[in-house]
This record gives structure tokens, sequence and C-alpha cells, in this order.
């Protein structure tokens, strides 16, 4: 079971309380109407599955109820870092060095 | 019967308590043993090897291994009538009085075992044995033969003990925990790191299988002989002087018989304590085990190591074991586990066994050395003890029926070979060690290939997991000894803290645990030198699957069963691995190593759900008219975790007969309907109603406060996924509801939305589901029924019309009211809040009684609906649908909302997609069945398309002859047309029709 660092409130709590919510920053367009079926495709359904960083979406559902996202590697589970909803992706670089990897 | 009992137990020695005698039964016969035995030793004690029959050939096996790592000596353990545990290993059970073992995977009796045959029929057994039959030839399995005859007679040939039939009669408790150290082992090592870590001040737990600390100092040094450290300190006063500084010490937690089964991440580790199962008679009310979760920060692996079986013929016989166990009996069980032992080996450390037992007065007349080139202290030892060495041996196979009689072997140096018969009642087999790296693996350690220590070791590093003495690698005393305090500065250290302890320092003698001579298997194949003890592979098993071409060792694993029985490969992986890689003429290290899982032993399922078992195993939810319902003697239907109410049947109806006679009430008088379990949100804030009109299909900006709207709910991929009613009770304050199982789906979507994309809207959302009791009140009389106990609101027809919301009070209780309707009739659903829910169902009941009325349950709400075509999302819809399929128009809206986009991609605009239509079978009486397949011809070809299927299908009683809804391609410009359901019993014909039987003006609805 994972630890996972809540963002809002601000501790690592268990996985149980915790929701998945799949790939992160994948933006819904401001005006879908003008999108091409091949980008309302790659939107609705095509996701990067790497192996390795993932940016990803999780909600804190049995606690603050918060949406946040987490980076983890695919492969070892580790979480490096969440941060709030709406905020900009963070430099992987940079959570590497804070986390010593 | 009597004789000498326990004529194998020495005079002296050994850690059990011989002052006080156990008597315990294995296959009805009784026997003694002392406190400290478990069943293996007390059984070798007396003389009894032989204990059961193998897994696929019923060969006889006896007792191997003196640990968990036991693949041969499974038995099922007898508590009483409700308590039966099967395939425990009789090496892990602790004797206690009374205790009762059968034997198993055999019949009528172990000494004469019908399945034996099948030891004859070898040949036929081979690998892949199960994967080629049960797979089965097309024409075997449409034989009736094959499922009725064959398969259950294989299926009762192999296998293991019965698993009991009756109710599991214990309790299990669970725990978590959280410490800076977890040390997994309690042997010289796993002791040495936790007095390291705690002394530094670290929170430790120790945890040990065994209920005796001090791992192999236990079964290396007889208490009364050797064991002298280098440094002078005698082994035992060692263990005993660190056993009283950890439990003096209150930041150290022992956890003695308790397996750490699994590791997970992040340091999460699984633990099953055993509380009850080494009491002879447990106190009442104590649990069997207790889960432990555990958090550790850092975390020692001192798990040891497992002895690897050599492989020849017949190495499987009752008597052959391994050195290490044998030498455990001797030296903390005190039993010899026979009278004539002879050894072979290719490895050092098995000599020490024989001078053990040699010391111990059993005639060891030879050490068989499979290395042409032997010398050194172990071995100059036991010349000096008087036995005899012969180096360069080859097993050629053994003999004895129940029990082994002879070894056969060639020896002598070249050209002079000779081939000798050496009989004897016990043979110690040693292939060298493999490090017990389960753990480490799980941790997602992968384990490499040492060509010097000839085994896999851990090497990669883990974070926050650290692995010392023999599962690292270590082969002595010392280098154990060594390696854990390490380890455990290392684990302090990495917490922050001082290590002040002086860690001994001992030179590296480079330590091999392996013979570098490559696999200890004799060849050449053969169907009886065995691999897998558990699972009954040979190497001529792994020989067949490298010659049908398998070369990954994760394949060979699964077609031969290496390695995948309840023992997981503990005693067999190495040589597996080894095996292969010589067949498939490549490098032990380029073969690899399979990975290991959760758990290292079996675990009971009762450990595991602890608490979670009967009432206790998930919510019920119930509604406030529960009680009322029950009093009733309604019948209930699971919803999710709901149980609602499904008729209400009177004394002489049965369920059929309840749901026409709920049913033509409502159409005729009323029906009053328990509706709590219907999803609620409220949606409050200036944004609420543009928030409500961008997350449904249906128009909801503009809804006037006092009014409702049926809305239809879509995912972005345009498909239908949840549907309810919008009702604005303020300009800034709605009442949403959802479908019953869709109640947190649709909040926690709506949150996403909220709170990730549609974040320049304010408004706040409040599941509400279990705040508001729901009364449905439908029919013809509704009205009159609610009337006289409604206070503040006028419900005319004028002025509350259908889809009004109003509030106002309900015999002094404050009321939201909806005029909604989900069988067509004029109806009201009553929402007050939920404490005074029952009474006010008890009036609501007792006026439509006065009216006519009766209360009806979900099954007659089913049917009810389903004569209006309204539709159930999940029943009639199943993911794939959009809104047009169902017939509701979605061009009018032109703001965005979810899903509205979707809605224009080309698949979603074509003509044959399925549409919702009305199905009336030709035989009025016939009810279809739901989910049947509709198709154009009355016997279609094998493989042909259906044109769709059925989703709902009733007998109406308004309108006397059987309903359906359906899903059918096109099928909004085919009403009319004629279609088959293809049925075991013969096609049944059915017309294509509108999806509305009843009342198509909606003259009872707006009523
Ligand atoms: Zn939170």
């Amino acid at each position: 079971m994972l630890l996972i660092p809540c963002p809002y409130c601000e501790e690592p709590r268990p996985e149980i309380e915790f929701r998945y919510g799949g790939e992160a920053h994948i933006a819904r367009s401001a005006d879908p109407t003008g999108l091409s079926d091949a980008a309302l495709a790659d939107y609705l359904y095509f996701r990067s599955n790497p192996k390795g960083w993932h940016y990803e979406r999780w909600q804190h559902q049995s606690g603050c109820g918060r949406f946040f996202n987490a980076v983890r590697h695919t492969v070892t589970d580790r979480i490096i870092g969440t941060y709030k909803a709406g905020e900009p992706k963070p430099d992987l670089a940079l959570y590497r060095v804070r986390a010593g990897s | 019967m009597s004789r000498p009992t326990q004529r194998f137990r020495t005079a002296a020695g050994g850690r059990i308590a011989r002052a006080r005698t156990i008597s315990f039964q294995f296959d009805g016969r009784r026997y003694t043993g002392h406190p400290g035995d478990t069943l293996a030793s007390a059984l070798l004690a007396n003389g009894v090897h032989f204990v059961g029959r193998s897994f696929k050939y019923h060969r006889p096996r006896g007792i191997m291994t003196a640990g968990s790592e036991e693949p041969n000596a499974l038995v099922t353990i007898l508590q009483g009538r409700d308590r039966q545990t099967p395939n425990v290993r009789a090496t892990d059970i602790e004797l206690c009085e009374g205790l009762a073992a059968i034997s198993q995977n055999r019949w009528p009796s172990l000494a004469f075992d019908a399945g034996a045959l099948s030891g004859v029929l070898a040949p036929l057994f081979p690998a892949g044995f199960y994967y080629k039959t049960f797979m089965g030839p097309r024409f075997i399995g449409s034989n009736w033969l094959w499922p009725k005859l064959f398969e259950p007679l294989i299926r009762r040939a192999a296998g293991l003990g019965r698993a009991p039939a009756s109710r599991d009669p214990d309790h299990y408790v669970n725990r978590y925990a959280h410490c800076d150290v977890l040390v997994v082992g309690a042997g010289p090592a796993g002791l040495a790191a936790a007095l390291v870590a705690a002394e530094a001040g670290a929170t430790v737990i120790v945890s040990d299988e065994r209920t005796e600390f001090g791992g192999n100092l236990l079964s290396a040094f007889d208490a009364g002989h050797d064991g002298d450290l280098s440094a002078g300190v005698n082994a035992h006063r060692w263990r005993e002087q660190s056993l009283a500084a950890l439990a003096a010490n209150a930041r150290v937690t022992l956890l003695p018989h308790t397996t750490v089964f699994g590791a997970y991440l992040q340091n999460f580790y699984g633990l099953a304590e055993r509380l009850a199962s080494h009491h002879g008679s447990p106190p009442p009310g104590l649990p069997r085990e207790r889960l432990w979760q555990v958090r550790a920060q850092e975390v020692v692996l001192a798990t040891g190591a497992i002895e690897r079986p050599l492989v020849f013929s017949g190495n499987d016989r009752p008597g052959v074991m391994l050195a290490g166990a044998v030498r455990s009996y001797l030296n903390r069980y005190g039993v010899m586990a026979g009278s004539r032992a002879v050894v072979v080996t290719d490895c050092d450390t098995s000599y020490a066994a024989a001078c053990d037992l040699k010391r111990s007065g059993v005639d060891v007349p030879l050490i068989a050395d499979l290395r042409s080139d032997v010398g050194g202290a172990a071995i100059d030892a036991a010349k000096q003890a008087g036995i005899t060495v012969e180096a360069g041996v080859n097993v050629l196979g053994t003999t004895g029926r129940h029990r082994i009689t002879s070894v056969l072997m060639e020896l002598g140096p070249a050209g002079a070979r000779e081939r000798r018969a050496v009989p004897c009642d016990l043979v110690l087999m040693s292939g060298g060690w493999t490090p017990s790296v389960h753990l480490y693996s799980q941790a997602r350690g992968k384990p490499s290939w040492s060509e010097g220590a000839q085994a896999f070791l851990p090497s990669d590093p883990v974070p926050h997991v650290h692995s010392a003495g023999g599962c690292a690698g270590t082969t002595d005393l010392e280098q154990a000894l060594r390696s854990g305090a390490e380890a455990g500065a290392a684990a302090a250290r990495a917490l922050g803290l001082t290590v002040s302890a002086e860690i001994m320092t001992v030179a590296d003698p480079d330590p091999v645990l392996g013979s570098r001579a490559g696999a200890p298997v004799m060849a050449p194949p053969s169907a009886d030198a065995f691999i897998d003890f558990q699972n009954d592979v040979t190497t001529r098993d792994i020989q067949l699957a490298t010659q049908e071409g398998f070369r990954s060792i994760e394949h060979i694993k699964r077609y031969t069963t290496t390695g995948m029985a309840t023992d997981q490969g503990k005693t067999s992986n190495h040589n597996t691995i080894a095996l292969a890689a010589g067949m498939l003429g490549r490098d032990v290290a380029v073969v690899g190593h399979t990975s290991y899982r959760a758990p290292f032993t079996p675990v009971t399922f009762g450990t595991l759900a602890t608490t979670a078992r009967g009432s206790l195993f998930e919510p019920l939810r119930r509604t406030p008219i529960d009680a009322w319902a029950r009093a009733e003697r309604a019948t209930f239907e699971d919803v999710g975790q709901w149980q609602r109410a499904r008729t209400f049947p009177l004394r002489s109806e049965n369920q059929q007969q309840s749901i026409q006679r709920e049913c033509l009430t409502v159409r005729c008088a009323a029906g009053v309907f328990d509706a709590s379990t219907l999803g609620k949100i409220e949606v409050v804030g200036p944004d609420a109603a543009t928030f409500l009109d961008r997350m449904y299909l249906s128009p909801l900006a503009k809804l006037a406060v006092g009014r409702c709207r049926y809305a239809l709910q879509l995912n972005e991929a345009g498909f239908v996924i949840d549907d309810g009613i919008v009702a604005r009770l303020a300009p800034d304050r709605f009442h949403v509801t959802t479908t019953t199982g869709g109640a947190q789906r649709v909040l926690t979507l709506m949150e996403d939305y909220l709170q990730t994309e549609f974040t320049d809207l304010t408004c706040w959302l409040t599941s509400i589901t279990e705040h508001w009791g729901v009364i449905a009140v439908q029919g013809p009389r509704a009205r009159d029924i609610l009337e006289p106990l409604i206070a503040g609101l006028d419900i005319s027809a004028a002025t509350f019309p259908h889809m009004s919301v109003g509030t106002g009070e309900i015999a002094g209780v404050p009321m939201r009211l909806f005029r909604v309707s989900f069988t067509g009739e004029l109806g009201f659903e009553i929402n007050v809040p939920s404490n005074y829910a029952r009474d006010i169902w008890e009036l609501v009941e007792q006026s439509a009684e006065r009216h006519g009325g009766t209360v009806y349950g979900t099954d007659a709400m089913h049917l009810l609906r389903a004569e209006k075509g309204y539709i159930l999302v999940g029943h009639d819809t199943d993911g794939t649908v959009t809104p047009e399929d169902l017939g509701f128009g979605t061009g009018a809206k032109k703001v965005d909302f979810v899903g509205k986009r979707a809605l224009a991609r080309p698949d979603m605009l074509k003509s044959d997609r399925l549409h919702l239509v009305g199905l009336l079978a030709e035989d009025p009486q016939h009810v279809l069945e739901e989910g049947a397949q509709l198709t154009q011809a009355a016997s279609p070809a094998n493989g042909a398309r259906a044109d769709g299927h059925v989703t709902s299908a009733y007998m109406s009683p308004a309108l006397g002859r059987s309903i359906a809804l359906g899903l059918v391609a096109g099928g909004r410009a085919r009403h009319g047309e004629r279609l088959f359901v293809p049925m075991p019993s013969g096609p049944i014909a059915v017309r294509i029709s509108t999806p509305l039987f009843l009342d198509a003006k909606g003259a009872r609805l707006h009523g």
C-alpha cells in the first residue's frame, strides 16, 4: 500500500483513502466543438502510458476530497512529489535532485 | 501395540523439555514427544519418516527439511470436529498435548494407496500434461466421458489436503504498526542487527517464524558441545544475553511465531502472528492469528539460506533428507534421524553434520562427495572422526519402498570405477545453500548471479532495505554476526541516529554457497530424479520443456509447474535454473531468476480477512423504512450496498402474484414506494445553474425556480452514464437526484469537473443522499392521499403541475415535494429528513390504504416504468448507448456540455446504431429472457451476427401480455418488423414496436 502525501492535507496518508484518476495534464479544450475528430480521439482515448515517471491525477476521496497530481514511477511505484490541481507540471530534474535519485 | 517410544531420541542434549512428555496422534496412532518438539521432530524421534504421498504420482514421501521450506511433509491437523487445517508443514507445527494429524493424498491408507498406481503411469503425466489435457482436443471436450469421468478423476488424484467443509469457528484480529526498523528473522544476523539498531535508539520490531529466537544458532550447535565464537564467547550464551537485552528495551517488540509473508510498496509488510495454534487447548476467546500491517522506515532482512537438495534418481525416498536438517534435528531436538547414515554432498557444510552424527553414535559409513577434488579443515575433521570420504562419486539411485535401504553409486579413480550399493536408513544430501531472497525479490530487488559464490545474491539496492546474514550470502557465524551488525548500523544511520556499538571485524573468507561444478544434478535426466518435490517435477520434465522450445525460465517454470506449489520452490528454484541453463547451453546468470511473490508461506484466508467477515464484510445500507418493510414480510434485493424492498406479498401470494397485484393497484388507485436510496446532491452557489448546464445534456441554465427537469448525464465520449431529476429550489440552489448505484460516481465526476476543469465557476456540491428519506406516491389517487397531510403547499393540478417542486410541511415535518413520475401515473416524491421518514411513511401508507392503495417494491417499480418505456441506466444502457440511441434529441442545446463534441463523431451519427425499441412476442404469454439475442433468421447459422438484444422483459398486468425493451440496429426505422429470439427450446418470434406501451398521450401523467 502506497503512502501518498496529499498536497492539501500536507501529510502522507494511506492509499486506501485515495482514488486514482488517470494521466494528468490532459486539458479539456475550452472550445471542444472546434476539435477535429483526430484531436477529439486523442483527448478521449490516447495516453502516454510511459515506463517511468508518470504525471497522474489522484483524489483524496476519503480525506479532504480534493483532486491533485502526483509524479509516480510506473515500475517502482515511487512517488517523488505531489502538487495541487491546476499547478504547472513540475520540473522532474528538480524533484529527482531533491529526492536524491 | 507396544513398542519402544522415541527410540531415536538422544540420551541428552537438544532444546526440548525432556521432563515432560506429550502424547499425540498421527494417522490414528499414538506417539509421544516433548515440549519444544515439532510434529516432524517428534515423528522422527519415533522412527517415522514416511508421512505423505506426492502430489501427482502418489510416491511415498518423508520429512526432508527442518523448516518452512518443507515440500513433502504436509499434513492435516484436526482439532475437535470443526477445526481441520490442511496442508500444514509438519516441520512448522509445534507439538502440543493432544495434537492429532493425518497424512494426505492417499486412499485408502498411507501404506497402501490406490493412487500410487499412477506412479506406474508416470510417463503419461509429463510436463505440460495439464495444459495439453485440460485445454483438450476439441473432440474430447464434447465427449461426455471427459467432463464427467476423466477430469474429476484427475482432479481427485492430483491434489493436497481437503479444505474444511464447515465454517471457520475461529476469529482473527488485525493490528497496524509503525517502527523505525523491522528485522525479519531472529537468527544471529537478525539479532545482531536488532541489538545495534535498538542501542542506537531506534524503535525495532523483530519477528521470526519460529517460537524460539536464535535461528541457526539453535541448530548448528549443541548446547553441550562447541559453539565458541572467535572472540571466546559461547554462541548460546551470546544468544541468551542478546535476547535479554532486547527484551529489556522498551523500544523493542519481539514477535515470535510470526511470519513476514509479504513485502509491499514503501516498506509496508504483512505479518501473520500465530496466537492459538501452538496451544493444545487454546483459552476460549483467543484469536487464532493476528495480521500485522507494519510500515517500517528501514528493514533488515535476515531470512537465512535454504539448503539445496541433490538431484539424483530416487532422491525423494523417505529417509533422504537435507544434511542441515539432520543436523538441526540432532542438535536442536535431540533426534537421530536414522541409525546408519550416508552423506552425499558437493559442499563442505555437510561434513559438520556428519561429524555431529558420528559423535552422537550414529553409524556414518561414508561421505560421498561429488567433487573430484576435496580438502580443507571440514574434510580433515571428518576424516579424523573416522568417517570414510570418497571424492568424485556419482550417485546412480536408491532402493527402498517406504524408507530408503541403500544408495547406489559409482566411485573410484578413473579407469577403476566401481559400482557399490551402500546400505543405510538415512541419506544426508546437500547441494550447497540458496540465500533466501524471497522478501528482497518481493520488495522489487533483482537478485543477480555471483559466479564466486555460485548463488543468486541480493545485488541492486532496494531503498531502505538491508539484507544481512545467510540471505546476503554469508556462510559462517562470524560473517553472519558482522553482516547483521552492519545492517543494523546502516539502518540506524539512515534514520539519522548515532551508532555507538562496536562491530566486530572478521576476515572475509570469500564465501562459496554452491559447488563450482555446476548444477547438483546427476546425468542423465530421469523420471524419478526430482527437482520440485511438492509438484512432482523431474529432470526429465525440464528436459522435455527445453526440447519443446521453451527458453525463458519463466516459461519453463509455468510449463513444468516447477516452483509453483505452495512451497514456491524454496528447495527447487536454484536447481531448476541451473539445470535449465545446462540444457540450454547458457550461463546461469543469463537464464536469470524468477520473481517471488507473496505469501512467503501460505496464509490462511481468515488472517487476511481478519474481522471483515459475515455482517462486517461490507457495510449494509438500510433505508429509514427498512424495519417497517421487514415487519411487513417484504422480500429484499441487494442494490450495491443497499437492501431494497422488492415485493410486499400478501400471505397467499407468491412473488409473481405480488408484483402483478402491486402494479395493478398503482394503475387503478395508488402505490407508495420507498425511493430513499436515490442518490441526491445539493448544488449551491452563484454559478450552480451554469455548472449543472455543463454537466447534463438537458438545458438547465434557464430552469425556473419551482420546476424540475429530467436530465441525462453523459461522459466526454458522449455515452449515457446516469440520469435523474434536477430541481431548482432557489436561483442559487438545486436538488439533483442520481441513480441509486450512481450516487458516489456522479458526485465524484461533478467534483472532478468543478475542481479541475470548470474552475471559473463558483458552487458547492454536497451529498444529501442519506439526509432525505424519499417516499414516492404514484397513481390516480396520489393527490387525494397526500392533500390532507400537507400544509403550506398547494398541490392542485393547476398550481402544482407535472415537474413542479416545492417546500412545505407534511404532518408538521419540513418537506421538499417533487411532482415527478417514474410510473406514468400522477406522482409525487416526498422528501423528509431521514429521522422522520418512518413516521411519515406510516401516515402516507395509512392514507393510501383508505384510498385503496398499496405499498410496492422495486420489482413493480421496474415493471411500471417499462410499460412507459422509461429506461434504467445500466440495465437498458451499457456504456455504449447515446441519447440519440434512446430517442432523445441532442441538437437543441447550443452551449457546450460534457459529451457534446463526441456526439458529433461520425460513428455517433450512423443509422445502424442500436436503438431502444419495444419488443412484443407473438405469443403474448411468453416473457423473453433479458440478455437474449435478436436475429433475423429463426435458426441463425453459427457465427451469424445478432441484430440486437433484449434489455428488459416483463409480464404486464395492465396490458395483459408480455412486453420487452431492447436495443436493435437501426431499430427506430424498423417498427413492425419481425425478429427472432433463438433459444435452446426453439426460436421465439417477436415484433419491433415503439418503446411505449401505455398511455401514449400522457393523460395519466398530467392528471
Ligand atoms: Zn487531502
